[in-house]
């Protein structure tokens, strides 16, 4: 090897940094102002007395195929574009990649879809691609992970975290019978929708209908299996009174319930918080937990569906105070930055779990 | 071509410095753990241990597998997909059955033999290079995977409770998939050590055309390497399914990227001819052990991947310096080496 | 070498070169007669950007492979550059300077691989291997799971957009300059002979006066150099430097690379068939996904090409053989 190759490749470095650096550049904080994103706009007005069109083409596009969760959510989205009478449609990537939602989006562009249902596996990557859409007359809904807010009609949230926060002191409330000890066992410490969630039960429970709970402890199973286990473990070994177990994370809940099944507090104590209704089947069959909540993802995808079409037909625009009716889910009214909460999540109990099948 | 061609294997000087190599390992392995337990005294804890050593199984019983293909100086590429088809095939063998674990096995290295069998085939007699012919099928056998599943998942819900017992259960504190691991390690070190069939593997690795010149049936040793890569990523894939109990198309992505990482910082010589299956085992226990440590060290776990292929650099330089020195010693005594 | 070999090796890599050709000419054919929307110009716009990532890389990878070696960190080397890019970005450097650095980063990206490879001797497999694992590992550590995002429109917007009012991407320019840069050095110039010597025969090569070495690392280097400019271009497009951008692409690149009928043994292959084996690829992938075939078709498709590119040409010369003795 001869020894100048690397004095070569020096002298280009600088040679490459003083061409640029004698021409100033272009750099965030420049851009930061002038990068005005494009903005799509309807154009049209709303008028909330177009009727529903047919034979609408709806698009689904999840974060990725072949996920029993998504798959759930995407078959609320099918029944809702049967109803309407539009042609149903999924695609999406095996891997959860930005770059290939893109493609896809660009062949919804050429099979010139009417509605896109899009999960953002980046919020900024797909948001050309998607405004091309828009450009080409397509509207674009978000669900389970938004896109940014410049690239997107409307976005469907699953719930508001107001709304799970309440709806999980209600369900210990009424286990606890109104009074006693609990203690909630959460994902990581730094999880930000659990911690989010953990902020509104604490303003509850301050309130005075609730006084009478004493929430003794918060625990952290990490979303592991055999961490959260031991936790809960730990927390019926150290609260010997403790009356429920209240668990917002999928994982956690599942754990404290397999432990207590099968130990000497089973009976003793209520297991509650936010589950997967296939996860929590047996034990809501054992008589370890009398009710659990959820979102239904499959209303997601139906919500979905229904905001889709009231915008292609013209019945909205996606702007605040609008309201468009969504089948059996009743009227919606579109919330700020086209936001539009599906409600307080849903109840899971001995009578209506085999119904679900997520 | 760049790699010393080493000598036939040879017991003596050749064997002290493979040992030197794998004592390597067991050195960087302790120190690791010192410094990790000096830190958190909570990592040499039997549930920390017995996490590693799970860990350790899946991913040791794939790189002794690639170890032996490694070895006749071919690759194999489908290692993570095939665990993936195995370890669904397994759990829809098991979906509504309890069927015990002794044939759920057999039917999991069932799969990775057929798989193997096509790499073995393909690479034998269509006389098409081993990375060409497994970089396919680790796009088909994913492919039929995830055809078949069509987005379904298999919940452990849906497992007998014998089978995920398995995955948990333990003898004298051992789980069983670590013993199962062992054995598989031990038998296929004593065959590749001890006996003919073994020995004719590194022959074939060293140099092919001596092997045929020898008179060692090169086709069918090729395909029988690739077969046991293939049962052993089928066998892993059953304990991939008892450990997990959830299992979806998905399973194993990526794997051979690692595998292939343990074999190579194991000791295990890319161009075939040289190393041991304890050296690839080894490389599995360093690599997830380093998992670990990072997370207990606290250490942002980006960093794990960087290390990992740092790791895989050092290995293979260290290896290249000791090849070099022994082919010197060897000259210098006059030895038969061409 | 005698005469005759030479005669029979360039009409059969020629042959396979001509089919390779024909193969993809005749899918391009099919695929805009049969499937909808194939053939319009706003789709060969989506096309050429989904192939440019691949058909950049494929280009130094071609040379590598024909030297009998390979880089398998080009993926890697491309996340890396697109991390390196929004890190400097965030800081707030200028993109004028952010973007030759990342070429730049690239290099000596290259510069590392052949460093092991040539002057450690060490397997390239090997080696670019550990690479993978390692660059992708300090992209992860240079940007986290993080994504930056606000990359200066009049960059974003050159890379997606076409020339003037013609549906031609901006972006084919880089690949046609590129390709042409790179199949004139590979046939036309002494350079491209060395390399065709060394992957024929390296100590041959050697004893002939040629540095194999050298140009090895060389190569390298022209790999990591465009798998940056690949890095650049592929954050500009999508207006997002993530850590995790590209994974995986170089299986893509080689299956690209091998089935444009070069040998993974080196000393065999062309360019044109490379280009031809890109854009075969790229162009099933587009129909299939427009005619609404799923993801796994299409990884049994690419496998099962792969695997045929090689194996149908080793037939053929079976049974020809067979039938002359």
């Amino acid at each position: 090897m001869s020894s100048r190759k690397p004095q070569l490749v020096a002298a280009l470095a600088v040679a490459a940094l003083a061409l640029t650096a004698c021409g100033g550049g272009t750099t965030k904080s420049d851009t930061a102002a002038g990068n005005t994103p494009e903005t799509v706009s309807a154009g049209t007005k709303a008028d909330p007395n177009a009727p529903l069109k047919e034979g609408l083409k709806i698009a689904y596009l999840p974060k990725q195929l072949n996920n029993p969760y998504t798959d759930v959510e995407v078959g609320g989205g099918k029944v809702a574009v049967e109803e309407i009478k539009g042609e149903y449609k999924l695609v999406g990537p095996n891997d959860a990649s930005a770059s290939s939602q893109v493609s896809y989006i660009n062949t919804l562009i050429q099979q010139q879809q009417d509605v896109i249902v899009v999960a953002a596996n980046d919020p900024n990557a797909v948001c050309p691609s998607l405004n091309q859409a828009r450009k080409a007359g397509i509207k674009v809904v978000t669900f389970d992970s938004d896109a940014a807010k410049t690239c997107r009609d409307a976005f469907i949230n699953q719930a508001s975290t107001q709304g799970i926060g309440e709806s999980l002191v209600k369900m210990a409330s009424e286990l606890a019978g109104g009074a006693g000890e609990i203690a909630i066992l959460s994902a990581t410490p730094n999880a930000t929708n659990q911690n989010s969630w953990i902020k509104v039960m604490q303003t509850e429970l301050a309130k005075p209908e609730n006084s009478k709970l004493k929430l003794v402890k918060i625990a952290y199973g990490n979303d592991d299996d055999q961490k959260s286990f031991t936790e809960a473990q730990g927390l019926l070994q150290s609260y010997p009174n403790l009356k429920v177990i209240v668990s917002p994370t999928t994982v956690g809940i599942a754990a404290a319930s397999r432990y207590v099944s099968a130990s000497s507090y089973k009976g003793k104590v209520a297991i509650t918080g936010l589950g997967l209704p296939n996860q929590m089947r047996q034990y809501v069959k054992d008589g370890t937990v009398k009710k659990f909540a959820l979102w239904n993802p499959a209303d997601i995808g139906y919500l979905a569906a229904y905001a889709g079409a009231a915008m292609s037909s013209g019945q909205i625009t996606g702007a605040e105070g609008e309201k468009f009716k969504a089948g059996k889910l009743g009227e919606y009214t579109i919330g700020a930055d086209g936001e539009i909460v599906l409600g307080p999540p849903t109840e899971f109990t001995a009578a209506n779990i085999d119904q679900f099948d997520f | 071509m760049t790699a010393v061609d080493l000598p036939a294997p040879r017991r003596s000087s050749l064997d002290v410095v493979l040992r030197a190599r794998e004592l390597g390992i067991v050195l960087a392995l302790v120190l690791l753990v010192a410094v990790t337990t000096i830190s958190n005294p909570r990592f040499v804890s039997g549930q920390s241990i017995r996490d590693i050593l799970l860990g350790t199984a899946i991913l040791a019983v794939l790189a002794v597998g690639q170890a032996v293909v490694v070895i006749t100086r071919n690759i194999d590429l489908s290692v993570g997909s095939v665990l993936g088809l195995s370890a669904f095939t397994v759990g829809t063998l098991l979906q509504n059955n309890n069927l015990p674990v002794l044939p759920v096995l057999l039917a999991g290295a069932g799969v990775g033999v057929v798989c193997g069998a096509v790499n073995g085939v393909l690479v034998r007699y269509g006389n098409v290079p081993a990375l060409v012919v497994t970089l396919g099928t680790l796009y088909v056998f994913r492919g039929i995977t995830y055809f078949w599943a069509g987005g379904s998942q298999i919940n452990a819900d849906e497992l007998p409770a014998a089978f995920l017992d398995f995955g948990t259960a333990t003898l004298v504190g051992v789980p069983y998939l670590v013993l199962l691991a062992v054995l598989v390690l031990v038998v296929t070190g004593v065959v590749l050590r001890n006996y003919r069939m073994g020995r004719e593997l590194y022959a074939m690795g060293s140099s092919p055309q001596a092997a045929r010149l020898a008179g060692i049936a090169v086709g069918r040793r090729t395909v029988g390497a690739f077969v046991v890569s293939g049962a052993l990523a089928g066998l892993a894939g059953v304990l991939f399914a008892a450990r997990f109990g959830t299992i979806d198309a998905a399973a194993g992505t990526g794997y051979e990227l690692n595998v292939v990482a343990a074999v190579v910082v194991g000791g295990v010589a890319v161009f075939g001819g040289s190393g041991t299956v304890w050296g690839a085992a080894l490389g599995a226990l360093l690599l997830t052990t380093i998992g670990s440590a990072l997370a207990v060290l606290e250490i942002n776990q980006f960093w794990q991947q960087a290390i990992v292929g740092g790791l895989i650099l050092l290995a293979i330089g260290a290896d290249r310096l000791v090849a070099v020195r022994v082919a010197a010693g060897l000259k210098k005594r006059g030895s038969h080496v061409s | 070498m005698s005469a005759e070999l030479t005669v029979t090796r360039t009409a059969r890599l020629a042959n396979w070169n001509v089919a390779i050709i024909a193969i993809t000419v005749l899918v391009l054919i099919v695929a805009a007669a049969t499937v909808d929307s194939f053939g319009t110009s706003r789709n060969f716009g989506f096309l050429v950007l989904d192939l440019l990532p691949i058909a950049l890389v494929a280009l130094p990878m071609t040379l590598v492979i024909v030297t009998g070696e390979i880089d398998l960190s080009v993926a890697s080397s491309l996340g890396l550059s697109s991390a390196v890019m929004g890190y400097l970005w965030n800081a707030n450097q200028p993109i004028e300077t952010i973007i030759p650095l990342c070429l730049l980063l690239g290099a000596v990206l290259g510069a590392v691989n052949g460093f092991f490879v040539t002057f450690l001797g060490l397997p390239s497999l090997a080696v670019t291997i550990g690479t993978l694992a390692l660059y992708r590992g300090l992209a992860f550590v240079v940007l986290g799971d993080s994504a930056v995002a606000d990359f200066p429109a009049l960059y974003t917007d050159w890379v997606t957009g076409t020339i003037g009012g013609t549906p031609i991407p901006n972006v084919l320019i880089v690949i046609v300059v590129l390709a042409v840069v790179f199949g004139v050095v590979l046939h036309a110039t002494p350079v491209g002979r060395a390399v065709f010597a060394v992957g024929a025969s390296e100590q041959a090569a050697r004893f002939a006066g040629l540095r194999p070495g050298r140009l090895k690392f060389w190569l390298y280097v022209a790999s990591g150099l465009v798998a940056g400019l690949a890095g650049v271009l592929w954050t500009l497009r999508y207006s997002s430097a993530r850590a995790d951008n590209g994974a995986g692409l170089e299986l893509a690149v080689v299956a690209a690379v091998l089935l444009g009928g070069v040998s993974i043994f080196g000393g065999r292959g062309a360019l044109p068939g490379v280009i031809a084996g890109v854009v075969l690829l790229g162009a099933l992938q587009n129909a299939l996904r427009l005619s609404d075939v799923s993801n796994e078709a299409l990884n049994v498709v690419t496998g099962v090409l792969l695997i045929v590119s090689v194996l149908a040409p080793n037939l053929a010369r079976s049974v020809l053989q067979r039938r002359r003795t």
